[in-house]
Order: structure tokens, then sequence, then C-alpha cells
């Protein structure tokens, strides 16, 4: 509350859009030719015309995970989404460049500012492309690299290769196989063995278009010793119609590499936002998933880290606001495959209104290892009488000399704490918005500054919109 | 004369009706005393007069300064300068008190004004020192862990930052062993003046020997059924509820 509103947020932040006008578009649905436009556009070498097409192939075989996940599934009608919508292959390096309706787009979003204030580089895509994408001058003489994945295929294909979709393979589930078909934008890093990059990398998702799906693939890998951290944004309009959002992400933290990747999405209710992430972490490497999801109509997203190398520590905090109308299936996956690994996962939910948070969490712990450990804690925040929460844990720890933590809670914010804070003078609203903000106030602590102060004025929002 | 004004108040809760047309009229600059036996209403008085959602009002009217306050949200009620401090206060994890109070100083201000933070600590620490209290304190979340001790000088406290026009003290000194109590009493004593008017509600006179009141309402079943001055309460003390029970018999069950 007492946070200055520095950030330029307000009421319908992201709710805006320009008026389309793509050069390049796929169409509505998704067939071979579909994927062979996007192939042809992009100019694409003849192993990922392959891979894409195997892919999809992979897509339409796999069912809908509806046997444990929701059935709101069944509402995405993949024949009514266009898969590729853009208007040149290749970013802008500098904001003069970007046509003046994007770059007022990303400059109402903040981004432009941010670069200058506190980003080591930034790439900033709209719908299925990247507007803009520029890293600082002495980060690419130290051998950073920060692009596009179709830039990153095309110009620096021996790293690439090494990687790419070896840490989520395309069959890891069907919107994995989905993005795996028809991907495009997405960010591709290589942090060179022993740099260490200060600032942050930003990236920025901006969905434009209406009945759009926006498939980015992001592959960052940080050499021996190298540490990076990553954050990403994303908003979009408000429409009537669905909106779908299917990013996969993969992380490779070579031996004593560290990243850290921090996700602030605010998504419009009508966005089915379905993403893959998982990470592997090499001998001695730490990987930190920083996670926030508020908005969307339903997101399931797991993020994960395979625990390769000895000493391997992963960390996902994640923490997920479920408004009126919108489903958060959000959790962790710790994959011990290696002596001494260690994970962490902090969840923290807040349900408001009929708002549904669910919990899924696997760690997997082998009997073959010695002295691995892993934490799991997971609270939920109920606000409304009507809001849901549920966990769906799933430890499965073999072996001796292994040892795992679990803590679960569900508290309420009562209507006597809202009436002590009234009465003390704060709106309804503002008393709600003091107690969530309380409730995740640990986790936010370890936020850089900008994005604790972004996360909460989107909590502030939030609850200003819940209460009547 | 600026008062807090209560006129024939009749409210329920959960279908009961508790205040059986209550009127009473607290002046700014005095201190007022509410003695009554358990059961009277006392509480529900403190929680109607501040708009809790959860008692219903069947009829009459609050006066804040001549400003009627019923329609009013309770944050509405607040910001015209009325406070509760509450017999149990809330816990709310994860808020440290030095944001909390800001929090509610900043809603006072109109929209666009920033509270000056150093001028605010300045002034928080002051009122800290007066109630005796650690500077770590500001650090810790509101209530959350503290004893029922630090709970009542934490309300005092927030009473003294919030400087409103009439305070409600609602069984401040229950669960206060004597040093706290001279303490929250102190505080009390030094906010008094001619711009506020205290009501204190008490089972006990004990309070009343550190806050000496000017006058003393007796209640009961939902009603002031006697006033008078300090010695009133000492009456009570040395005699119980019973005689007066007794006394109005007739009134009570009216």
């Amino acid at each position: 509350m007492s946070d200055k509103p520095d950030l330029n947020l307000d009421v319908d932040f992201g709710n805006f859009n320009v008026p389309e006008h793509h050069a390049f578009d796929a169409g509505y649905g998704i067939t071979e030719d579909t994927v062979r436009y996007i192939c042809d556009v992009k100019n694409d070498p003849e192993w990922i015309r392959d891979f894409r097409l195997r892919a999809l192939k992979t897509f339409q075989e796999k069912p809908l995970p509806t046997h444990w996940a929701t059935e709101d599934l069944n509402n995405i009608e993949f024949e009514k989404i266009r898969y590729y919508l853009a208007n040149s292959q290749e970013p802008k390096r500098t904001w003069e460049e970007v046509p003046d309706d994007v770059k007022r787009t990303f400059e109402r979003l903040g981004i432009p500012e941010k670069e200058r204030k506190f980003l080591a580089g930034v790439e900033a895509q709209f719908d299925s492309e990247a507007a803009y994408s520029n890293v600082k001058e002495e980060l690419a003489k130290e051998g950073v690299i920060f692009v596009g994945s179709t830039e990153g295929l095309q110009k620096h294909p021996e790293v690439f290769r090494k990687w790419f979709g070896k840490v989520i393979p395309t069959g890891d589930n069907k919107f994995s196989a989905l993005n795996s078909a028809v991907f495009s934008g997405g960010s591709f890093i290589y942090i060179p063995p022993g740099v260490k990059v200060k600032h942050p990398l930003q990236a920025y998702f901006r969905i434009n278009a209406e009945n759009f799906g926006q498939f980015e693939r992001t592959l960052i890998i940080a050499d021996e010793g190298a540490e990076v951290m990553y954050m990403e944004g994303c908003t979009a309009p408000r429409f009537g119609t669905v909106t779908l959002h299917s990013a996969v992400v993969e992380l490779v933290a070579c031996k004593g590499a560290k990243i850290q990747y921090i996700t602030v999405q605010n998504w419009s209710p009508n966005v089915f936002n379905l993403v893959t992430k998982r990470a592997l972490a090499l001998e001695e490497a730490e990987v930190k998933w920083i996670d926030c999801n508020i908005g969307s109509r339903l997101t399931m997203k797991y993020p994960g880290v395979v625990l390769k190398g000895r000493k391997a520590r992963g960390e996902v905090i994640s923490i997920a606001l479920a408004n009126n109308g919108q489903h958060q299936d959000t959790g962790a996956k710790m994959v011990h495959a290696a002596d001494e690994t260690t994970s962490n996962i902090i969840s923290k939910s807040i349900s408001i209104g009929n708002g549904r948070a669910s919990y899924r969490g696997l760690v997997h712990i082998p009997r073959h290892l010695k002295g691995c450990k892993n934490n799991t804690e997971c609270d939920a925040l109920l606000i409304s009488p009507e809001s849901r929460t549920d966990t769906y844990p799933a430890i499965v720890v073999r072996g001796q000399g292994n040892s795992v933590q679990h803590e679960a809670s569900v508290s309420k914010v009562s209507a006597e704490q809202i009436f002590y804070m009234q009465q003390r003078g704060l709106s309804e609203a503002q008393a709600m918005s003091l107690s969530v903000n309380g409730f995740v106030n640990d986790l936010v602590s370890q936020f850089p500054l900008e994005y604790s102060i972004e996360l909460k004025r989107l909590i502030d929002l939030e609850m200003e919109g819940s209460v009547g | 004369m600026d008062s807090l004004l209560i006129k024939n108040l009749r409210a329920s809760v959960a279908g009961q009706e508790i205040l059986r047309g209550l009127s009473l009229q607290v002046p700014k600059g005095e201190v007022h005393a509410i003695m009554g036996p358990n059961g009277s209403g006392k509480s529900t008085l403190s929680k109607v007069v501040c708009g809790h959602p959860d008692y219903e009002v069947h009829s009459g009217e609050i006066f804040l300064d001549g400003e009627p306050i019923l329609e009013l949200e309770p944050d509405q009620r607040a910001r015209l300068g009325l406070f509760l401090a509450f017999q149990y206060p809330c816990e709310i994890a994860g808020v440290s008190n030095a944001n909390f109070l800001r929090a509610a100083l900043q809603a006072r201000l109109p929209k666009g004004e920033e509270i000056d933070a150093v001028a605010y600590y300045k002034r928080l620490y002051e009122k800290m020192d007066m109630l005796e209290m650690d500077r770590k304190f500001t650090a810790r979340s509101v209530n959350d862990g503290f004893s029922g001790g630090e709970k009542k000088r934490n309300e005092i406290l927030q009473l003294a930052m919030l400087d409103p026009k009439y305070a409600i003290l609602d069984e401040t000194d229950s669960g206060l062993d004597i040093d706290a109590l001279r303490i929250v009493a102190d505080g009390v004593n030094r906010l008094r003046g001619p711009n506020i008017g205290i009501l204190l509600i008490t089972h006990y006179q004990r309070l009343l020997n550190y806050i000496v009141p000017d006058v003393v309402h007796v209640m009961v079943k939902g009603r002031i059924v006697r006033s008078g001055g300090k010695e009133l309460a000492l009456d009570l003390e040395e005699k119980g509820y019973d005689w007066i029970l007794k006394e109005c018999a007739e009134e009570i069950s009216a």
C-alpha cells in the first residue's frame, strides 16, 4: 500500500490491443500445412522441419490429460486458433526501429523504461515473433548470447542442437508436443563458462491478436560456473474467445552454474496457459524457479528440476492467485538422479471468490541414491467461503539415508481480521490485499525489488476487483 | 457540542436482541466508563458503533460530531475519527506493525499524497517509548505471537498513532498484569484531553483507579440504567451489581 505507483500499473493494465495487420498468418487450425507454412516463413533447417512434423504427429496422437487434469481442457477448440501471426522474422535492435503501434504497446507495459533502469538485456515478443531484442554491449563482448529461438538455431546450431528438446522431450505431454510443432519466439541464451551476468535478462511475451496461440520456446544454457537471472512477464488483452499460451522452457545448468528464472504473469481471464518448464542441473549446479501465476482461465504449470549431478540443488518457489472463474493448477517436480542432491519446494496459493488453486508436486528419489534431501511446503489461503484449494503431492522416496519433509497448511482470511483492519481505516479491498500480501511476504522478500513491488501491486489490483 | 451520540439503539446478533433502546452521549474532552454484569451487551455496543457486519441494527441513531454514521462502512467510520481498542485483537501474519500502521495512516490521506517516512518513524518511536515498547516490535507481524499484554499495548499504540476523535476501549484491562495495566493506563491518560472523547468498557472497577472517568454508566440487559460520577464505580465495586439489578428490575424487564 505504501509502494509508490512508479510501475505504471492500473486496473486496465494489459487489457488493450492495437489493430491487427499481420504480413504472415498461418490461418486457423493446425495441419501439416500449417507447420510447413511456419517452416517456410522462418526458413527452418531440415532437421527442425522434421522435428516439427514428428511433433505434430505426437500432438495429434496424444489425448488430453483429462484423466487427471480438469475437463475444462476440452473447451480448447484447436481448429479455432491461429498458430502463427507475425510481421517480420527479424527483431529490431533499437526501439526506434520497432513499428509505432508495437513500440507503444511495450511502452505502455513499461518495458523500455525497465530496460534503461535495471536490465542487462531485453527481448519483447509480440504475438509469434520478437519485435525487439537487445543485449548490453559489454555482455555480448563476454560471449553472452541472448537472441530469439529462430536466430539461436540458425546462428548457433552447435550449442542449440546439443540441448534443444533434451530436457523436455517432445512427447512429454500433449502441449509440449504442440509447442514443438509450431514454436516461434522465446529466448535462446548461452552464458559462457565463468561469466556471471550481474543484471537480469528480461523477456516480455505480449499477445495482441484474438483467437491466437502463442508458443514461445526458450532454451537457456549456463556453462560451467556461469550465473544468470532471467525474468519473464506476460500479458494479453481480454477477449471473449479463447487465447492459448503454451510455452516450453528448457534450462541447462552445467557444473557449478546458477540459473534463476523468474516469472510474473498477469494473463487475462480468457487465456489457457499450459506451459512446460524444466531444468537440468549438473554437478553442484543450482536452479531456482520463482513462479508467480496471476490471472488466466486455467494455468497448468509445474516447473521442475532434474538433479543429474552430485550436490546439485533445485528450488521452486511459487505463488498462485486464483480469482473468480480461474483455476491455477500449479506445482513443482523434483527428480533426484544423483547423490547428495537437494531440492526445496515452497508453494503458496490464494483462492478468491469461486477461484480454485491446486497444488501438484512430484518428488522422486530412487533407491540407489544417498544423502538426498527434499523439503516441500505448501500453504493455501482461502478468501471466500466458496473458494477452493486441493493438494496432490506425489512423493516417492526409496533407499536409506535420504530425507523428505512435507508440510501443508490451509488458512482463511477471517471476517474478524477484515473488520479489525477496516476499523483501522483500511477499505475492505485494502484489508484483503494486506492479508494476502502478508501471506506471501516471506517469499516475495526473496524477489528482486522491482518484481516484489510489481507483484504487490498486482495483488492489490486483483483484490480491488474482487470486492464488490 | 461535539460528541459521540447514541440514541435509542436497538441491535441484534444471530437473531437475538442485545441492545434494547440504548442511549448514551460521550462529549469530546470527557472520559466515560460503562460497567455492567457479564452479558449486558457492553462488547456488542462497541461492535455496533464501529459497524461490525455480524450485528443488525433495527432502530436508533448514532452521530459522530453531528454526522449520522449508521449507514457508513466500518472503515469510513474509522476514518471519520472512531477507534476501537479490541478486547481480542486480531493477528495478521506477515504484515509488520510498522507497515500496518503506515497503511492505516496512508488510508487517511487524500489520493496521491504520501506519508513522510522520516516523520512517521519519529512519531512511531515516540509513542512506543511512551508505552515502553522495544524497537524490534516494529518489524514483528501484527499481534502474531504476542502475549495478551503485548496485544493490549499494541492497541493503545495504534490509538496513539491514529489520533481519533472518539475511542472505545473494550475490556482493555483484561489479561493485563499490574505493571502492564499501569503502562497502558499511563498511555491513555496522556492521550486524554479536549480533543478526544473516550469510552471505557470494563467489568471491573480496577481500571478506573488508574484512568479516572468523568462519568460512569451502568449497563444492564442492553440499556444504560444508571449514570453518575466516578463514585458510582466504587459503589459497584463495594456492593456488586445485585442492588442495581433489584433497583431497576422494572426498567430492565420492560
